[in-house]
């Protein structure tokens, strides 16, 4: 099974109720993937600053000092804010890559979960409702977000196995469904440079789409190539700095339900995920067709 | 009427209290609120009752139904009405996929769009959909009734037995074996018929809808193929 959920705010008003609703939305959807957790949240980017989402099995001893750590290996200001397992940092955008290739010398065992000018991920094992509350999702704001509950087929019950996964900057996707193609496809984007953390095929997909991009296609083209290259069943929900897009491969036999008003559009593998949403009695509320793309970009 | 508050009184109370109505009770007319999307909202009903719930359904709405009327004044999820007996189920909005599958008899009523499989393993089932239904519908359907006003998905009746289907639309590709057949009057009769109890007459007239069937080449037994068996 598996559970998705999706924001994108068009009102700037409920932005800072983002990661509140996101929250209720998540928690619903427990019964479909009550294994693990995550959720990608993208918040307003400040001009010249991206930030950095580690994670980390001992996070007293890899994030005490890790802010400082880090900004004398870039030779920049960094700053940071712990959260449970996760850290987020703060640095100047154009010391991002640094930073990442900093990361794998002084803390080696820690992961980087995303890095990007909005996006920021938190994943764990466990329920969803005690997920969120240790990263309390609930009091963050942003713009749009994506969250999944897991129930784990492919590969093993990890945090690094959890979903938001996220191969490019500011990218993530989430997926509900399992591929069959994901050994040869992760073969391909080895050739051709992309580099993987885990054996899960969610991954893959992620990872498909973010050398996509690199290659030049716009968000619909790469969302589009998933339909002719990966083979499975999916449901992705993929987050962008500026946008989020849906897609279900053409037998679409993985739920998917989608509800746009004034103010949002909302995605949900069942509609009851959005069933508190503001307006949602008058929303337009419909299923994504098969083998069709749908994206949204501000 | 008796009124129930899903999200107040919680899912099992409500099947069970429905379940124990049996033929001769005086609460026929019932209101369930607050359905919230919520799973197996009246399924198993065995009584002449008639049922709205007001507001959208999750998964299996109205499944097994025998006997009574549910009404959802909202769109169901997947598998609504699915492997009913008889009685009628009536969707105001859409149904999600495979809607009506496995349907043994009765009615059901689709007044917005249907998704994929529709009726898939129909077996007796009359299926009404005011809208369009989407790809694969009417998959192995067996026996029964599905009448579509607007357009249908890819392949559809594929693999198909002795199931009528009649769309006024456009039909975007018949499945294995799924052929167009002759309007005989026999059929515009059984289409009259339908068109009133799905609450459709209104909208449209037997003459404008085209039959498709089984061309019965997969499932019948062929002796040039005996070898191949």
């Amino acid at each position: 099974m598996c559970g998705i959920v999706g924001l994108f705010l068009k009102d700037p008003k409920l932005e800072p109720q983002l990661g509140a609703m996101l929250t209720d939305m998540l928690i619903t959807m427990t019964d479909r993937g009550p294994d693990s957790a995550g959720i990608a949240i993208y918040g307003r980017p400040e001009k010249g600053k991206a930030k950095l989402t580690v994670q980390s099995a001992n996070p007293d001893a890899d994030f005490a000092s890790l802010a400082d750590d880090l900004g004398k290996a870039i030779a920049a200001k960094v700053t940071g804010q712990v959260k449970d397992t996760h850290m987020v940092l703060e640095l100047p955008e154009d010391r991002i890559e640094a930073a990442r290739h900093a990361m794998r010398d002084l803390r080696p065992k820690a992961k980087v979960m995303s890095a990007g000018e909005g996006i920021e991920i938190y994943k764990e094992v466990g329920l969803p409702k005690d997920v969120a509350a240790r990263f309390e999702v609930s009091r963050m704001s942003g713009t749009h977000g994506i969250g999944h509950t897991r129930m784990a087929t492919e590969s093993a019950v990890t945090t690094m196995g959890a979903h938001p996964f996220s191969t490019g900057s500011d990218q993530c996707l989430v997926h509900n469904g399992s591929l069959s193609n994901h050994n040869s496809v992760r073969r391909v984007l080895r050739q051709a440079g992309m580099t993987f953390e885990t054996e899960n095929d969610t991954e893959v997909a992620a990872a498909f789409i973010s050398h996509k991009l690199q290659e030049g296609a716009k968000l619909g083209e790469a969302m589009e190539a998933t339909l002719t290259d990966l083979d499975g069943f999916f449901t992705f929900v993929v987050g962008t700095k500026n946008g989020f897009g849906v897609v279900r491969d053409p037998i679409a036999c993985k739920p998917a339900v989608m509800a746009e008003t004034d103010q949002y559009v909302a995605f949900g593998s069942e509609y009851r995920a959005m069933v508190n949403l503001p307006g949602i009695e008058s929303a337009r509320v419909w299923e994504p067709e098969p083998a069709t793309v749908y994206f949204w970009e501000r | 009427m008796q009124t129930f508050d899903l999200s107040a009184q919680g899912l099992r109370a409500l099947n069970s209290t429905l379940h124990a109505l049996k033929g001769q009770t005086n609460q026929t007319s019932w209101e369930v609120i607050n359905p919230k999307g919520a799973h197996a909202i009246a399924v198993g009903l065995d009584a002449p009752v008639d049922v709205t719930v007001r507001g959208s359904t999750g998964y299996y709405c109205a499944g097994m139904n025998k006997q009574a009327t549910v009404r959802v004044k909202g769109s169901a999820g997947p598998g609504v009405a699915e492997n009913m007996m008889s009685g009628t189920v009536i969707i105001d909005g859409d149904a999600s996929q495979y809607a009506g599958a496995t349907g043994r008899g009765g009615l059901l009523v689709i007044k917005g769009n249907a998704s994929s499989r529709c009726g898939i393993s129909m077996k007796g089932i009359d299926i009404v959909v005011h809208g369009n239904i989407g790809h694969m519908s009417a998959f192995m359907a067996q026996s029964g009734n599905m009448v579509v006003l607007g357009d249908a998905g890819e392949a559809l009746g594929d693999s198909l037995y002795e199931a009528r289907l009649f769309v006024r639309g456009s039909v975007k590709s018949l499945g294995a074996d799924c052929i167009e057949k002759e309007m005989r009057p026999e059929h515009l009769a059984i289409l009259a018929d339908l068109l009133k109890r799905g609450e459709a007459d209104h909208l449209a007239k037997p003459e404008e809808f085209k039959r498709y069937g089984s061309a019965r080449k997969l499932y019948t037994f062929n002796i040039d193929n005996a070898s191949s068996y």
